[in-house]
């Protein structure tokens, strides 16, 4: 497979990672040599394999739906690069607006 | 005396200690210097040395007491992926400036309730991806070994120490620290210690935490062990293991006193040979060496015998669709809203894609794009449920053999260290260093990597033993045969501590 500028910029918006133009064309290139060398797995016939998601057991573990932790606003708050004070105190994450 | 003390290694100062022959603080007094002293290799992002001096006296005080911990006084490092309480975690990335976790990672908390003590944060490839160290956001590290004078033909430039555990490996091939922690996603424990000389342990999935650990494909890392001995990373291992209920993939099984599995005794276990392996033009000195091992061990009474891993070719190319798979899901956290690097933007979309932009790397970069793209509507199947499929044919593939045998050998890089710079403009060819190591992650298997020999250069290469899961225990056993007849006693061209 392929990848033109096109596809390489949608999906770099869709991972969130702002390219300039002038970097497009390189990275379709890399992208498509990597996407080449993987397809060499086409070679193997795997129409009555499940997929496996991992080597640990399928079931995860339960445990008594309670809270064992928490109620730490600062510590959890303290590496943000901006805050917004809630009554004086640490109290959001602040972002740009999303509403108008 | 003092410079001699960093030529001991973890059981000798283990044993130094408990006998009190030096304190706690005067070993790492003398690891704090060597800590310096390997500045130019630059393994190291974060020094502690105030910390690790309040840490030896603690153990001091304990063993003054007769109350002596398994690892009390020994000095080690932290792969910088290991979020450590109140000191500044990385993972080797732009994007973390100044991440002070509020919180101890698994590992590293029991480590420091075995009584360790923590001399600093390692360097790494940005986000563990990388098989040189020449990813870091923090520089790359040198390998401390050099081509030797009379046998490289001019060509003596710094090599890598191979990555991603590249500072780990690194500083205990430096005798910068006693041992240190890695991670092995794809070969990232295994194969800086081929390249460095050293034992490298990746453990059984599940055997060790991965709580705290800054994730990159989460259903591959591995935290695990690296030290100067076998013996070494059985004793590191014992305390780095066990069941925690803060990872769901924790596995719920007794650990046994792996040291204590050290016998020496390897009579009539089987020692699969897979012949696969032997693809893609092996140069000549890893193939030799690999031969030398299976004799090594048909010399101590085990017997090889020639299996077949069909599927073990794949193994490469369906790691690289599904560790940038997890990887573009796990680093979806870096936002510039929690933690680390902001670049501000007028939009809360555009904030995030300048501060990712800002703040990963070029193959960072990479991994995430191809994984959001092998997720992507309408490339899912052909690309993620396939690899997931060749995933179990591979684990499958393991699965038979260890019917017929007890454990695997098998070369652990298919090169000794190149130098920096080499190879970095390929980045297939940069993967394909990962072929021997890639398989035992897919499975989830023990594998460890022992210095088994030089190179025609006088560079080290590593030889290694991939076990059943959960049979630490009998991979290590066989390793510590293996190094026994290696009698691997090469030390680099760079000793941080000086030479005993």
């Amino acid at each position: 497979m392929a990848l033109d500028r096109a596809t390489v910029a949608h999906i770099a918006s869709l991972a969130r990672i702002r390219l300039a133009e002038a970097e497009l064309e390189p990275l379709a290139n890399e992208l498509s040599q990597i996407l080449n060398w993987v397809e060499q797995l086409n070679e193997v016939d795997t129409s009555a394999v499940a997929p496996m998601a991992s080597v640990a057991a399928s079931r995860l573990p339960m445990r008594e739906d309670r809270v064992t932790d928490g109620d730490s606003p600062e510590a959890i708050l303290g590496n943000a690069p901006r805050t917004a004070p809630s009554g004086g105190k640490a109290g959001f994450f602040a972002v740009p607006k999303v509403v108008e | 005396m003092t410079h001699s003390l960093t030529a001991l290694d973890l059981a000798e100062a283990r044993d130094g200690l408990t006998a009190r022959k030096f304190s706690a603080r005067e070993l790492t007094e003398s690891y704090i210097r060597a800590v310096e002293g390997a500045r130019p290799l630059n393994a190291f992002i974060t020094e502690t040395p105030e910390r690790a001096l309040t840490m030896a006296e603690a153990a001091d005080q304990r063993l003054a007491r007769g109350e002596g911990r398994p690892l009390d006084g020994i000095p080690i490092a932290v792969k910088d992926l290991y979020c450590t309480k109140g000191v500044l975690t990385t993972a080797g990335s732009h994007i973390l400036d100044g991440f002070r976790p509020p919180y101890e990672s698994t590992v590293t908390e029991k480590l420091w309730q075995a009584g360790a003590v923590m001399l600093g944060k390692a360097n790494l490839d940005e986000f563990a991806m990388g098989s040189s160290n020449t990813t870091s956001w923090y520089g790359p590290v040198e390998n401390p070994w050099r081509k030797q004078s009379e046998r490289h033909s001019g060509d003596n430039r710094p090599l890598v120490p191979g990555g991603s555990s590249g500072g780990s490996a690194a500083a205990v091939a430096a005798h910068a620290a006693v041992a240190a922690t890695g991670t092995d996603t794809g070969g990232s424990i295994r194969q800086p210690a081929s390249y460095c000389g050293i034992v490298g342990l990746k453990p059984s999935y599940g055997r060790c935490s991965r709580w705290g650990v800054v994730a990159y494909a989460s259903s591959l890392d591995h935290p695990g062990p690296m030290t100067r001995t076998v013996r070494d990373a059985a004793i590191m291992l014992r305390a780095m293991a066990g069941h925690d209920p803060k990872d769901s993939t924790s596995a719920p099984v007794p650990v046994p006193d792996y040291e204590a599995a050290l016998t020496g005794d390897i009579r009539r276990l089987r020692i699969g040979i897979p012949h696969e392996y032997r693809a893609d033009g092996m140069p000549g000195e890893i193939e030799v060496l690999w031969q030398q091992g299976a004799e090594w061990l048909r010399e101590a009474g085990a017997e090889p015998v020639e299996i077949s891993l069909p599927h073990i070719k794949y193994a490469l190319p369906a790691y690289y669709i599904i560790a940038p798979a997890e990887a573009s899901s796990n680093l979806a956290r870096y936002d510039g809203v929690r933690f680390g690097l902001r670049v501000e933007g007028e939009s809360l979309d555009e904030m995030y894609e300048l501060t990712r932009a800002a703040g990963f790397g070029a193959e960072v970069r990479r991994r995430v794009l191809i994984g959001t793209y092998v997720l992507s509507a309408g490339y899912y199947d052909a690309y993620y449920l396939k690899a997931q499929r060749v995933r179990a044919l591979i684990a499958q593939d393991f699965a038979a053999a260890f019917e017929r045998v007890d454990c695997l050998l098998a070369p652990t890089a298919p090169s000794a260290a190149f130098a920096i710079g080499e190879q970095s403009d390929d980045p297939i060819a940069m993967y394909l260093n990962d072929v021997f190591t890639v398989p035992a992650n897919l499975a989830g298997l023990p594998a460890i990597s022992v210095p088994a020999g030089l190179s025609a250069d006088g560079l080290p290469l590593g030889l290694q033993v991939i076990g059943r899961a959960f049979d630490e225990a009998g991979v290590l056993r066989v390793a510590e045969v293996l190094e026994t007849a290696a009698q691997f006693r090469h030390l680099p061209a760079f000793i941080a501590g000086g030479r005993g």
